[in-house]
């Protein structure tokens, strides 16, 4: 079964010219191929910050668009994984595993699986 | 119900109520489905066994219930096509295969007490599904409206369903931890037990239903020595029930308790399964207390209790669970040993109980016994302050009077009550 993780409060990570960034990238690269060799990793990116986001509606044919992110938190979401576990146990384990478990905190979503919708890169 | 139908299915019903109900969350995957299937199959168990119980009724039940369940997932599927006749229930003709009814209780147990669960989510699964209680039962045993106790327990088996929280005993690299939870929501279960009304119509005795959940998991995990620890702790903690409690209900602290009513039943189980555990070799929490407690319960008095034996026991506690709690017991019990002044050394190195009235009226005492009368009295004003148990409040007030010289009708302190706030540290010391 999939699950989404939601990567949050780990803002402060290290640039491409900031010191520490090998040995972050390192960590984050050990845990995508611990994934990989389960054969559970599905996709997952880092995403860009609230400041950079848009949030769209449509309502009776018209588009609004605002500009942030729809729910105005103090918590920052940070990146994502969709991994296709086992069990709960499985993707619980995978997100204590995570290198940004230790800085801020993972949130495990299972994925829905609901009949006949299909979004597929290439349709079904 | 009189007619033997009914009483053959009731019979089957309650002797393998959570076998069946853990067979068919293996095969359904959700708790509420396999609990409607589970009560559609014995009501056509009763329709079906007026003439003659089945060989194997287990397995008949579990059969017609996957069978009804089978059939309602089908109905569901197709209703949202078009409407479908409801067509009856499937039942096995005689010579027909049944199902096999494994025993997976264990798993569904670990299944209730999954950590990603809340604990009063855990608690009350446990209560329903495993011990078999009614949702009205656990909500009148927790205080709780069956509303709020109904919604817990749906949500919790939702949650189950949707996450995929698997029936199964967790792998071997987690085994420790999560059976400690396990452990932990059987003990939180007996700790109930003491706030639960007694008065109420169908009031569940829960130190008795957390006493059987115990058995049931020693039972099941025969080679874990802290599953036996538990139980042998339940049982000791449960000697003591009725001199627990004066008539008007306040309580009475273990060196106040009258010992003669000390359930010697329950005295003898604990420690012989203590023994059972101990000789494994493989000391925990549970079995640290439960020794603990048997030195307590095999103490003819207060006096000739083994003192220095319960301090080094509590020291080894401290290595395995060092908690400010188990902190607070070890200095009491270093000042029962010794002297006060080695317990007040240990007390003020504690970190972070501050709130804890029992920690205030623990030095207040041993502050009392070196004649540091100010300081006591303060200590025991601290400790007032933050009580909010009546009995607790009452016995507080007492003390407080008694250094003020005010006599205290309901309070003669003797000798031996003297020492009664030295007991009052903690739930292995009641």
């Amino acid at each position: 079964m999939r699950y989404l993780m939601l990567i949050y409060n780990c803002e402060r990570q290290p640039g491409p010219d900031d010191p520490g960034f090998e040995e972050a990238l390192a960590r984050v690269n050990a845990f995508a191929d611990e994934c990989r060799r389960r054969g559970v990793l599905v996709g997952g990116d880092p995403v860009h910050g609230e400041k950079a986001a848009t949030t769209v509606s449509v309502r009776d044919g018209k588009t609004i668009l605002t500009d942030g992110p729809f729910v105005e938190t103090h918590e920052h979401l940070g990146g994502y994984y969709v991994m296709d576990c086992r069990d709960l146990d499985e993707a619980l384990e995978l997100a204590a595993l995570c290198p940004f478990a230790e800085l801020g905190a993972i949130e495990v979503r299972p994925i829905v699986y609901v009949p006949g919708v299909d979004n597929s890169p290439v349709g079904g | 119900m009189t007619d033997p139908a009914g009483l053959a299915v009731e019979r089957v019903y309650r002797e393998h109520r959570a076998r069946l109900l853990a067979a068919l969350v293996r095969v359904l995957g959700d708790v509420e489905l396999a609990e409607d299937a589970l009560q559609e199959a014995c009501a056509t168990a009763l329709r079906h066994w007026t003439e003659r119980t089945p060989d194997d009724p287990v397995a008949w039940l579990l059969t017609v219930a996957r069978n009804s369940a089978f059939d309602r997932l089908r109905r569901a599927k197709l209703g949202r096509e078009k409407q479908v006749a409801v067509v009856p229930i499937a039942v096995p003709e005689p010579a027909e295969m049944l199902l096999a009814v494994g025993d997976e209780r264990l798993s569904l147990v670990f299944m209730c007490c999954h950590p990603a669960l809340a604990e009063q989510a855990r608690i009350a699964l446990t209560l329903q599904a495993v011990v078999g209680l009614t949702a009205a039962q656990i909500a009148r045993a927790f205080l709780v409206s069956e509303q709020t106790l109904a919604q817990r327990l749906v949500r919790a088996k939702r949650k189950i369903r949707d996450a995929g929280i698997r029936l199964a005993v967790p792998a071997d690299h987690v085994l420790p931890e999560r059976l400690s939870g396990v452990l932990a929501v059987a003990y939180l279960i007996f700790t109930h037990g003491y706030t639960a009304d007694h008065d109420s119509a169908d009031y569940v005795d829960l130190r008795t239903e957390a006493i059987r959940l115990g058995k049931l998991i020693a039972t099941l995990m025969p080679d874990e020595p802290e599953a036996l620890g538990l139980v042998a702790l339940l049982l000791l903690h449960n000697s003591r029930g009725a001199a627990r409690y004066t008539e008007s209900g306040d309580i009475v602290l273990l060196a106040d308790q009258d010992r003669g009513r000390w359930d010697r039943g329950d005295i003898a189980e604990g420690v012989g399964l203590l023994d059972r555990a101990l000789r494994r070799g493989e000391v925990g929490p549970y079995q640290l207390q439960a020794a603990i407690a048997a030195i307590h319960a095999q103490a003819p008095t207060t006096d000739e209790t083994d003192w220095v034996r319960i301090a080094a026991l509590y020291g080894e506690l401290l290595i395995v669970a060092p908690t400010p709690v188990v902190q607070l017991n070890h200095a009491v019990a270093v000042a029962m040993a010794t002297d006060p002044d080695a317990g007040l050394a240990l007390i003020d190195r504690i970190e972070g109980l501050d709130h804890y009235h029992l920690l205030h009226a623990a030095k207040a005492d041993l502050l009392r016994r070196l004649g540091r009368r100010e300081a006591a009295v303060q200590a025991y004003r601290r400790a007032l302050e933050l009580a909010t148990n009546p009995s607790d409040r009452r016995f507080l007030a007492a003390r407080i009077a008694g250094f003020e010289g005010r006599p205290n009708p309901t309070h003669h302190p003797t000798a031996d009550q003297q020492r009664k706030g030295l007991k009052t540290t903690g739930p292995t010391d009641r």
